[in-house]
């Protein structure tokens, strides 16, 4: 059954304001009131069919509290991520917008916030981005106006004062939760701590973090975090999703930059006689150990053309302690409505 | 599936940076620079108003013309004309590919390279050196404004020495 603050008169209609709270959207109720939160993730199709989008997110469904829709990820083209949060608005689920630095200046993407949150976008991730040369158009020209600091400051500023950078006012301001990545897996690892001090002085208010397969290295940064007081000013997702094979995970760790796998993982892939269940398992066992941590207030699920297997992961793993995600057939019923009503 | 379509295959091979430029050494002895260049800024602070009598307009392109010289083959400068070397362990982070003034992207490898160039040291792993060095860590949680472009190719000098002149 869905919570009555999550219940709104049609699926795709923005969410009662409640005091708080910035933004109407489901995935901000769910951090507030404590639950541990899941996030999933989907590359946006190389197509202007809107089906694909559906296919993509079904898997998902009743699974995951939002659904990031990446931009531009790797630096390749895609279908927009607003256009892809504006198609999954319109099945009813929550998607978690990503912006880039990379393709936009200061003038566009401010432009894009404002686009996003009149379509109903609720939560915005902001990101520097891959370099282009990472990507399908390396002579293509690497904007980064903005960093991903500057961007969170942009919105929250956008949101809070009602204004754009150059001071310019906004008459309805953009009523969007904002989020922001962080990788505790890569080298300086003593500013890590001290840049993601900065992304919530910009106004980051959710952290969704790269890839985690080693506990010891995260538990280390969390200690950090936690002594820093950042996990109660905001909320920390951390990343997760199943290795295919040891193979995959050697191909990833030498040519995905950021993306840190230790040697017993490989080895334990190496080990296992089916590698892609082996994957699940490691996966699932992360994720329970991550939802014991100090200060992890949900996780991220990237799991790249595995989506099909994010509900046997998520169902296994048993954070969701009985709760069920947002899905289509759960309507309000008379129950919730009269809840609401009361509330 | 196959291990190489779980990600899109990073760019391809790319001549190598150089791994000894004068930039490394800058950072190595960034303690020693950093008390030079405060030195230095004092001298611009009292000079101010006599920079001033000469008028900075007329300044602007022989001192930019010096610092650019200077800069460049201290720090790879790119003359940005808003200097934070101080701020950032002397590391230019104008040097960095995305140009971050905010700290390292999450793609630095694990040896301490760059996403982009995998020859060349991350900008962010040698200003965290680079203020260790100086004392300066806590200056590296500054936030620093997005770039105003209007400033390139200005002297960062002469907007050190006017800032102190103005009330």
């Amino acid at each position: 059954m869905l919570h009555p603050d999550d219940v709104g008169p049609t699926p795709w209609a923005p969410l009662r304001p409640l005091p708080g709270h910035v933004s109407r959207g489901r995935l901000e109720r769910v951090l507030r009131r404590g639950e541990f939160a899941v996030t999933a993730e989907i590359n946006p199709p190389d197509s202007a069919d809107p089906d694909e989008i559906e296919q993509r997110v079904k898997p998902f469904e009743g699974w995951v509290d939002a659904i990031n829709a990446t931009d531009g990820s790797g630096a390749h083209c895609h279908m927009s991520s607003v256009a892809v949060s504006a198609l999954l608005i319109r099945l009813g689920y929550s998607p978690v917008t990503q912006i880039s630095c990379r393709d936009h200046n200061r003038i566009a993407i401010q432009g894009n916030v404002l686009g996003a949150a009149a379509l109903g976008v609720a939560n915005i991730l902001c990101l520097t981005g891959d370099g282009v040369q990472a990507g399908d158009h390396p002579e293509a020209k690497p904007v980064f106006d903005l960093d991903s600091i500057a961007l969170l400051e942009t919105i929250r500023v956008m949101r809070d004062e009602r204004r754009f950078l150059s001071g310019r006012k906004i008459t309805a301001p953009p009523q969007v939760f904002v989020g922001a990545a962080e990788n505790p897996f890569a080298p300086p690892y003593a500013f890590r701590p001290i840049r993601l001090g900065k992304k919530i002085a910009a106004g980051a208010q959710f952290i969704q973090t790269q890839y985690c397969y080693d506990l010891p290295m995260m538990a280390r940064f969390m200690a950090r975090v936690c002594d820093l007081g950042l996990h109660e000013r905001c909320f920390i997702l951390a990343g997760c999703g199943p290795l295919a094979s040891a193979k995959a995970a050697k191909w990833i760790r030498a040519n995905v930059p950021g993306v840190h796998i230790p040697d017993t993982v490989i080895t334990r892939l190496e080990g296992a006689k089916d590698q892609r269940a082996e994957g699940k398992r490691i996966c699932v066992e992360i994720i329970q150990q991550l939802r014991q941590m100090p200060g992890i207030a949900g996780v991220h699920l990237m799991a790249y053309k595995q989506e099909e297997s994010i509900a046997e992961i998520v169902h296994q793993s048993g954070v969701l302690a009985g709760r069920t995600p947002w899905r289509r057939d759960l309507v309000a019923t008379t129950h919730t409505v009269e809840t609401q009503g009361a509330a | 599936m196959r291990a190489e379509d779980a990600f899109p295959v990073r760019g391809v091979a790319r001549p190598a940076l150089p791994r000894r430029s004068l930039r490394l050494w800058s950072v190595r002895h960034a303690r020693g620079l950093a008390a030079f260049y405060r030195g230095f800024e004092r001298g611009l602070r009292a000079a101010a108003p006599l920079l001033r009598r000469i008028g900075y307009a007329r300044l602007e392109r022989p001192v930019a013309g010096v610092e650019r010289v200077v800069k460049q083959a201290l720090f790879d400068c790119r003359m940005c004309g808003q200097c934070v070397l101080s701020a950032t362990g002397l590391s230019c982070p104008m040097n960095c590919p995305k140009g971050l003034r905010n700290g390292p992207c999450g793609g630095v490898r694990d040896n301490g390279t760059c996403e982009v160039h995998p020859q060349m040291p991350c900008v962010w792993v040698k200003a965290f050196e680079g203020a260790e060095r100086m004392g300066a860590v806590a200056r590296l949680g500054e936030a620093q404004a997005p770039i105003d472009h209007r400033k390139t190719g200005r002297s960062s000098w002469l907007q050190a020495a006017q800032a102190d002149a103005a009330p």
